[in-house]
């Protein structure tokens, strides 16, 4: 399982790395950061690129960065960044569990955030976690840069608005205020596998009525998005189990599952409800 | 050979300078172009963890990165662990607990726990249970690779002063 | 560890095999390079099923460092590859050829060869070959009626049917029966190291060699030889490190003919390896059967009569392993249960998959499943505890050896020893049984589903008829043993060894074991079944007891003593009660061909041992789990799990109980998570491992391992059986008993994996009766 041939390009600096795509995009130039999704779809000989632009050695696009209440995620962001808190905050503690249940520990020595994104993988834990906040993607080429927001850049499984010539780059989060309870829920079959649906809420609690609810669903359907129908049922109410219950009926009702081999919709949908109430069970423990 | 370019690959403190094409995997360059043959290609798609040898310190999957991304990297493989006839101690540890059979899937296992008590030595025994997750084994069945990992941990940790309990 | 030979025999030592596996110094197949080597490619078939119209080279041949690329013309003299083990008749015609003729019948079958400078243009030259099949419906149950495999031969190429017992009469006179619909799902051993192999012809000697042999190399040697004619002493196969067989590595494949085939006509060395994708669609498949069967019982819970009619999906063709599943899966169902009566009939079906042969423990995973089954639902049926109904039934050591009348392996089933009902006991007891029970009851009081499950079963093991090997000693001192037995992994050097070393009184670590290498020894019978431990253990006892006697002799000479009063230890010849000890180096100088002690003597201090025999020996076993099930999602967390294991006796408790672990974790694998699907039209669905998904550390339970010596074999004098398959054979069995008792939901499991979405279907259609029964008010 050897890949096919490619030229190999691996700039300093972002604005060469961008000349390189632009030239290639034609040729099916391709970015390589983590690479642990795209040299095992190299390695299938599913993916066939006649470039691959290595952007490893751009320092403008390491590491995470906080100011004021975002949270910015560049493209060389690892995994294993997120493996202890980088915000002292639920949020940041959120983050980390997330990164926990990434595949393992190797790949998240090397695979990116924005890797993740750009993949569009319907059970990519941080996709959830971009439409489940509302992020926002900036795209850089050659002609400039694009802001794009997250629900807008993921169109489907393995699909987003991403041009040939561009690198996503950096990653916006918005932080939420720190009273704020997240939970995360996540079912797969073996440790580290993808996961077959995962739930991701927040919300905060004014005098018990839930505010500012945000409840994402993943790897049920082709992309990870929040659910306003399940948010609508909690919004503005005090919180209590049954009302939980009801919106992960909501959630349930109001999917689109994706279908394989082995798994119906029925099952999918089933999932989802569980999903969404276990995350609920693990909100505020962070 | 389409856009084969020279490098150097440093492994286990020494310089190999080869010649390759882009497309060849760290894991192949190691074994065919460096002739270190520990270090072994069980899937070629990233999940068995065969391949597994520190870059930088980090346990990584070889098949996942092609040789030319590594220039500039200490790289370490299985053969560097011992110190001469002097065994690691999680290679003795290995032999103790019978935490191999086939030894197909050794070489792997021990770089990734190597590399990853290095990063964070404190480990928990349910971490340590979970790192060891990362790779395949069909032989063993497991217990016997947590029990030389978590006997080597609490030797280290007892030699760095405290043991860390789950 | 000392030096002394303090009976090595039952210690648990550590491996000889260790040191260069753990340090990276190990020798696999993919290691061997050769100077100006070839990579050998293989275009395997993209259809399930279709005739091929023609295959199209021209582009791939001309690619720079492409060497050859062959189709079936090529290779048309040669025959396909022959059974090794099979007495069924009219099987030939089903042997997969080399490289498809007219037909391909699975995806992966191999359609032609390229033969290239280097990996990387093999595989992109390969990548060029066109081939163009006309496409014909695939088979793709072994239920369907048997269809055309060519003209005039059909998909059901035999039929095995073995009874024993009156059949009729038991079922008339049963108080109740029972019928069930069993199905285990397609799943094989998958090692982490791919099948591979390099041949390479020496001119300078006319030799031809194989490196990266395994399993049974003689055995190979001979029937390579006679395919592509060459005189087996002219070819010389080479085991080194071997990464996991489990029985699906070793056999003979297209793959190493065409290697052997490439070497001699092309004049360079020819290497292969698979990569993980084609080895999951074109190494041995296992395990897929369905079993149709009906019992009757007595109002005891006494199983009167078995009655069962299976359907085994072969895959496309018939390999070198014949029929040999469906025979073993006919004979070995009872297990250590009496069943007065009996039928099997064995519908050896092919289909349009890759073909299937021996799996760990073949025929038992699959028949423990489908009796242990059985038995759980007599017991569900009748209200008796699941325990207590096997008592009932087992057979009782008072009757050992115990025959029952049908043969397996060609041998006839012969139970040597046994005490079943001894280690149900035992192992109730290591589990804490009963206490268990109580707490899953609480914890169900509480919501959870858990339950517990038991299974027992009876191995086989030390398949004969004979082995032999050579054991002799240097001038340093050092022993070597020789034998055409091969290493899976397993630690057999070890193992041998110990014995060796028990009986010559040397250091184990001063024992140097050859094997795997035909260019060694004469005769050589591989490793599998489980026998070596046995056959090559009591080989290797054999001959270091005759050295032992010739170097007593020897160094009785030298002191002018009887050798009574002479004994061995230390590496040296003792005289008791005195300070005199002649290291066994020197004994064996004494025996170089010109000294006087070698007058009357054969030179050297080496001997030839045999062993033969008639019957295997049956070692046998009694398993429990603890589970929940997570009603919601369906997943299943194995939490406790005993593994009792009779072995007759154990050389290395320590290995023993890492085989039982390995096994466990297939099992755990083949009960759960693992499984080779296809689509409508044959396309294998599981070729990676993120779709075919192997147990790893998280999925183990908490084992407790419990190895008895209640039963040595009365077949060899230290009582050896086996340990391979003991871990693997009952454990879909078990976690199916434990998943009906957690779900209160008896016989739900009848198909194997139980995946959370089966798990979620089966709730959904039948709702928990104990839930169903505390809503409705009747309490627990």
């Amino acid at each position: 399982m050897k890949s096919a041939p490619f030229q190999y390009h691996a700039p300093a600096r972002l604005d060469d790395a961008l000349a390189v795509l632009a030239e290639t995009a034609g040729d099916d130039g391709r970015v390589i950061a983590g690479g642990q999704s795209l040299v095992p779809m190299m390695a299938f000989r599913l993916a066939m690129p006649g470039h691959l632009v290595d952007i490893n050695r751009i320092e403008e696009l390491a590491g995470v960065e906080i100011q004021g209440d975002t949270l910015s995620i560049r493209a060389l962001a690892r995994h294993a960044c997120f493996h202890r808190p980088v915000i002292d905050h639920p949020f940041g503690r959120m983050l980390t569990c997330v990164a926990g249940n990434i595949a393992h520990y190797p790949v998240r020595m090397r695979g990116t955030f924005c890797g993740s994104l750009a993949n569009a993988d319907p059970a990519s834990e941080w996709c959830l976690v971009a439409a489940t906040f509302d992020a926002e993607l900036e795209l850089h080429s050659r002609s400039g840069v694009r802001t794009v927001p997250a629900r807008e850049f993921a169109l489907g499984a393995m699909t987003t608005a991403l041009r040939p010539e561009e690198i996503l780059t950096l990653v916006r989060l918005p932080i939420p205020p720190e009273q704020t309870q997240m939970g995360f829920y996540e079912f797969n079959r073996r440790a580290g596998d993808f996961a077959l649906g995962m739930g991701l809420v927040s919300y905060r609690l004014e005098e018990g009525v839930a505010v500012d609810v945000r409840i994402g669903l993943g790897g049920i359907e082709e992309t990870p998005r929040r659910l306003g129908e399940a948010e609508g049922v909690i919004a503005g109410q005090f919180l209590s189990e049954t009302l939980i219950e009801a919106a992960a009926e909501a959630a349930a009702g109001g999917v689109d599952p994706i279908e394989d081999s082995q798994t119906t919709p029925a099952y999918r949908r089933d999932l989802a409800r569980t999903v969404i109430k276990r995350a609920f069970d693990r909100a505020g423990r962070l | 050979m389409p856009y084969e370019q020279d490098m150097t690959l440093s492994i286990n403190g020494r310089d190999y300078r080869i010649r390759l094409e882009p497309r060849k995997s760290l894991a192949d360059a190691i074994r065919e172009d460096c002739g270190l043959t520990g270090t072994h290609t069980g899937c070629e798609h990233g999940i068995c963890g065969a391949c597994t040898v520190l870059v930088n310190g980090e346990p990584v999957r070889s098949c996942l990165m092609f040789a030319v991304q590594a220039g500039g990297t200490d790289i370490e493989t299985v053969e560097g662990l011992a110190n001469g006839d002097d065994l690691h101690p999680l290679q003795q540890a290995f032999i103790e607990h019978h935490a191999l059979q086939c030894g197909f899937c050794t070489p792997g296992f021990l770089m990734l726990v190597v590399g990853a008590m290095r990063q964070e030595p404190m480990l928990s025994e349910e971490a340590l249970t979970d790192l060891i997750s990362s790779n395949l084994c069909r032989c063993t069945g497991y217990r016997n690779i947590v029990k030389a990992v978590l006997q080597t941990a609490r030797q280290g940790n007892a030699a760095a002063g405290t043991v860390r309990q789950t | 560890m000392d030096s002394s030979n303090q009976g090595y025999i039952g210690r648990s030592v550590t491996r000889l095999e260790d040191r260069p596996l753990v340090t990276g110094a190990g020798r696999f197949v993919a290691d061997i390079d050769f100077s100006h080597q070839l990579h050998m490619r293989v275009v395997r078939s993209a259809h399930a099923h279709g005739i091929i119209r023609s295959i199209d080279l021209d582009a791939a041949k001309a690619m720079l460092g492409v060497r050859a690329i062959w189709t079936f013309t090529d290779i048309a003299d040669i025959p396909p590859i022959p059974f090794r083990a099979t007495t069924v008749q009219g099987l030939e015609p089903y042997r997969q050829p080399i490289l498809a003729d007219e037909f391909v019948r699975y995806v992966g079958e191999p359609v032609a060869a390229v033969f290239a400078d280097n990996a990387f243009i093999a595989e992109d030259a390969a990548e060029l070959v066109s081939v163009d099949i006309e496409e014909r419906p695939p088979v793709l149950s072994a239920q369907h009626d048997p269809g055309e495999f060519a003209p005039g031969l059909g998909t059901e190429p035999t039929t095995i049917v073995k009874t024993y017992g009156d059949l009729d009469a038991a079922m008339a006179q049963a108080h109740g029966s029972i019928a069930l619909t069993l199905e285990v799902g397609r799943h094989s051993g998958v090692p982490l190291e791919t099948r591979g192999a390099v041949a390479r012809y020496d001119a300078a000697t006319d030799m031809l060699e194989l490196h990266g042999a395994a399993k049974r190399p003689h055995w190979n040697r001979d029937q390579i030889a006679e395919m592509i004619q060459r005189a087996p002493s002219s070819i010389q196969l080479f085991e080194y490190h071997v990464g996991g067989g489990f029985g699906v590595r070793g056999e003979i494949y297209p793959e190493d003919i065409l290697v052997c085939l490439a070497a001699l006509r092309l004049r360079r060395p020819v290497k292969w390896v698979e990569d993980r994708r084609e080895h999951l669609m074109a190494t041995n498949h296992s395990r897929e059967q369905t079993h149709l069967i009906r019992a009757g019982f007595d109002a005891d819970g006494r199983i009167l009569a078995i009655d069962n009619e299976f359907y085994h999906d072969q895959g496309a063709y018939v390999r070198t392993h014949g029929a040999r599943v469906v025979d073993m899966t006919t004979s070995l169902l009872p297990g250590p249960y009496r069943i007065p009566a009996y039928r099997a009939v064995g519908h050896f079906r092919l289909t349009n998959k890759t073909p299937a042969a021996t799996y760990r423990a073949p025929g038992r995973f699959e028949t423990s499943f489908v009796r242990e089954r059985v038995v759980d639902a007599v017991a569900a049926q009748l209200g008796i505890d699941p325990v207590e109904i096997r008592r009932r039934n087992l057979i009782s050591k008072d009757e050992m050896p115990f025959a029952r009348p049908m043969d397996a392996l060609d041998t006839p089933v012969e139970f040597d020893s046994g005490d079943y009902a001894g280690l149900l006991d035992k192992a109730l007891t290591a589990f804490d049984w009963n206490a268990r029970r109580a707490d899953i009851e609480r914890r169900r009081s509480s919501g959870e589903a858990v339950g517990a499950g038991i299974a027992m079963f009876v191995e086989k093991s030390g398949l004969g008829p004979v082995d032999t090997v050579r054991v002799s000693v240097d001038t340093a001192g050092a022993v070597e043993i020789v034998t055409g037995s091969s290493s899976v992994g397993q630690g057999m050097e070890t193992v041998i060894a110990q014995i060796c070393a028990e009986t010559l009184g040397v250091d184990y670590r001063n024992i140097r074991v050859i094997r795997g290498q035909t260019n060694r020894i004469e005769f050589g019978f591989g490793t599998h079944a489980s026998r070596v431990t046995v056959m090559t253990g009591e080989a290797t006892r054999v001959a270091a007891e005759k050295v032992k006697k010739k170097a007593l002799g020897v160094a009785a000479e030298m002191l002018q003593i009887s050798a009574a009063a002479l004994e061995l230890r230390d590496g040296c010849v003792i005289r008791q009660d005195s300070e005199t000890a002649i290291p066994l180096g020197d004994i064996a100088r004494n025996l170089g061909p010109t000294s006087r002690f070698s007058r009357e003597r054969e030179p050297g201090l080496s001997a030839d041992g045999w062993h033969r025999t008639d019957h295997m020996t049956y070692p046998y076993g009694v398993h429990a789990a603890v589970v929940r099930v997570d009603r919601e999602t369906g997943g299943v967390a194995v939490e406790n799990y005993l593994v009792a294991y009779d072995v007759g006796r154990a050389v290395n408790p320590m290995l023993v109980e890492g085989q039982m672990l390995g096994g466990l974790a297939q099992g755990l694998g083949g009960a759960l998570l693992e499984e080779f699907r296809y689509d409508e039209q044959g396309t294998p669905l599981s070729v990676t491992f993120a779709d075919y998904m192997i147990p790893t550390a998280r999925e183990m339970p908490k084992v407790e391992i419990l190895i008895t010596e209640d039963a040595p074999s009365p077949l060899n004098p230290l009582g050896l059986k086996g340990a391979g398959e003991g871990g693997v054979n009952p454990v879909g069995a078990v976690i199916a008993a434990a998943i009906d008792d957690a779900l209160g939901m008896p016989g739900a499991i009848t198909r194997l994996p139980a995946t959370p979405q089966r798990l979620r279907a089966l709730m959904s259609s039948a709702p928990d009766r104990r839930t169903a029964r505390r809503l409705a008010g009747d309490g627990d």
